[in-house]
């Protein structure tokens, strides 16, 4: 399995996303915020859920690789078993944010 | 003109901490050298050890900066100590010396430089010519401009010396035994921009991954302590971008 290969992939996708997401805050409180208007913006907008699914996809990957390298340098952790481990965490963490974001577009 | 050699007028002496013992462990051991106006860290070892102690362990051989053999930690950084000045390190007259680290220590200060070398072959780090792949030279001659962007490229690292500051000073070597580390990186991507060079490939796919190029954190300790001035850390970096795009298929 090419980690390193997703590492660099998810980290230009986050640098570009991360930006999309504050800016989107940024113009999103402009007219107060309230989960009303959080949600009549998300209902049903298939764009945002693959904005946000896509997005929470490579924070969660991006994020177990990079503690995949900490483990394996400081507390000596290696081998494909703990690599299936590691993608494994990734894609669950992946879940819970890709599942808030259909939270929001189908609510 | 002043003799160079004789002690300086104060009759000052250095205080000179030594690491001495081997594999098994070992200790300082403090001895007195005479301060002089003008001389090298390597100078005092080798005065210690034709004045003080015949037995002590350690290595050198050009003693002008070129075969990379008399590297040592010196005062917690690791210097090639023919070149390295004890005025420049040791203001306050205080040396302590100790074998260069990540690797196996055989004695004192001599290290065993085995798996730094072994890491440069699994690096592919020996030339290949492209139209000799036996070894034998190429019938013509091979004319790359001075001036092309890839000769300089290579040019940038084809410098090195061998010495293993840049492997001593790198934490990811300490944390991953693995790693190819620095030197033989450099290495590799001095060869991979040689338009000369046959084994592109498989050098390529020899310095990727976590033994490889993308172990490195990018900390530039190599860059800043080599004492060549080369850039081992931007060698690394290269080599990441180069097998970015060579993974899908694009390669320059
Ligand atoms: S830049 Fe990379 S190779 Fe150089 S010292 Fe840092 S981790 Fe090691
Ligand atoms: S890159 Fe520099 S520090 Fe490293 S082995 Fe070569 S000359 Fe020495
Ligand atoms: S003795 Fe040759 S580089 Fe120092």
């Amino acid at each position: 399995m090419r980690l390193w290969v997703i590492q660099r992939v998810t980290a230009m996708w986050l640098a570009f996303a991360v930006l999309v997401h504050l800016v989107t805050i940024l113009a999103a409180v402009q007219g107060g915020l309230s989960a009303a208007e959080i949600l009549d913006r998300t209902r049903g907008s298939l764009g945002w859920l693959g904005f946000y699914a896509a997005f929470a996809l490579a924070a969660g990957l991006h994020g177990a690789i990079g503690l995949r390298a900490v483990a394996a340098e400081w507390l000596g952790w290696r081998g494909k078993r703990l690599d299936a481990a590691w993608v494994a965490i990734g894609l669950l963490t992946a879940g819970f944010g890709i599942s808030a974001a259909y939270g929001l577009y189908a609510a | 003109m002043q003799d160079r050699s004789e002690p300086a007028p104060t009759g000052a002496v250095l205080q000179v901490d030594v690491w001495r013992g081997d594999a098994s462990g070992g200790e300082l051991r403090r001895y007195q050298v005479p301060a002089r106006e003008n001389q090298t860290v390597l100078d005092v070892v080798t005065h210690i050890q034709r004045e003080i102690e015949p037995d002590l362990a350690y290595r050198f051989a050009c003693r002008v900066g070129m075969c990379g053999s008399c590297a040592m930690v010196v005062n917690g950084r690791a210097r090639w100590t023919c070149r390295t000045h004890v005025k420049k390190v040791a203001a306050d007259g205080v040396l302590e010396l100790r074998p260069l680290a990540n690797l196996p220590v055989i004695r004192d200060l001599a290290t065993d430089m085995a798996p730094f070398f072994d890491k440069w072959a699994r690096a592919r780090g020996t030339f290949q010519p492209k139209d000799a792949p036996d070894g034998a030279v190429p019938a013509e001659f091979h004319v790359v401009p001075p001036s092309s962007p890839k000769r300089q490229a290579a040019d940038a690292g084809i410098e090195c010396i061998g010495c293993g500051v840049c492997y001593a000073s790198c934490d990811i070597v300490a944390w991953n035994p693995d790693y190819l580390g620095p030197a033989a990186l450099n290495r590799a991507w001095t060869l991979v921009n040689d338009v000369r060079d046959g084994a592109r490939q498989p050098r390529l796919d020899a310095v990727k991954g976590d033994a490889g190029c993308h172990a490195c954190h990018s900390t530039q300790s190599c860059t800043e302590r080599c004492p060549k001035g080369l850039d081992p850390s931007g060698a690394v970096a290269g080599l990441k971008r180069t097998l970015f795009w060579n993974v899908f298929g694009w390669d320059r």
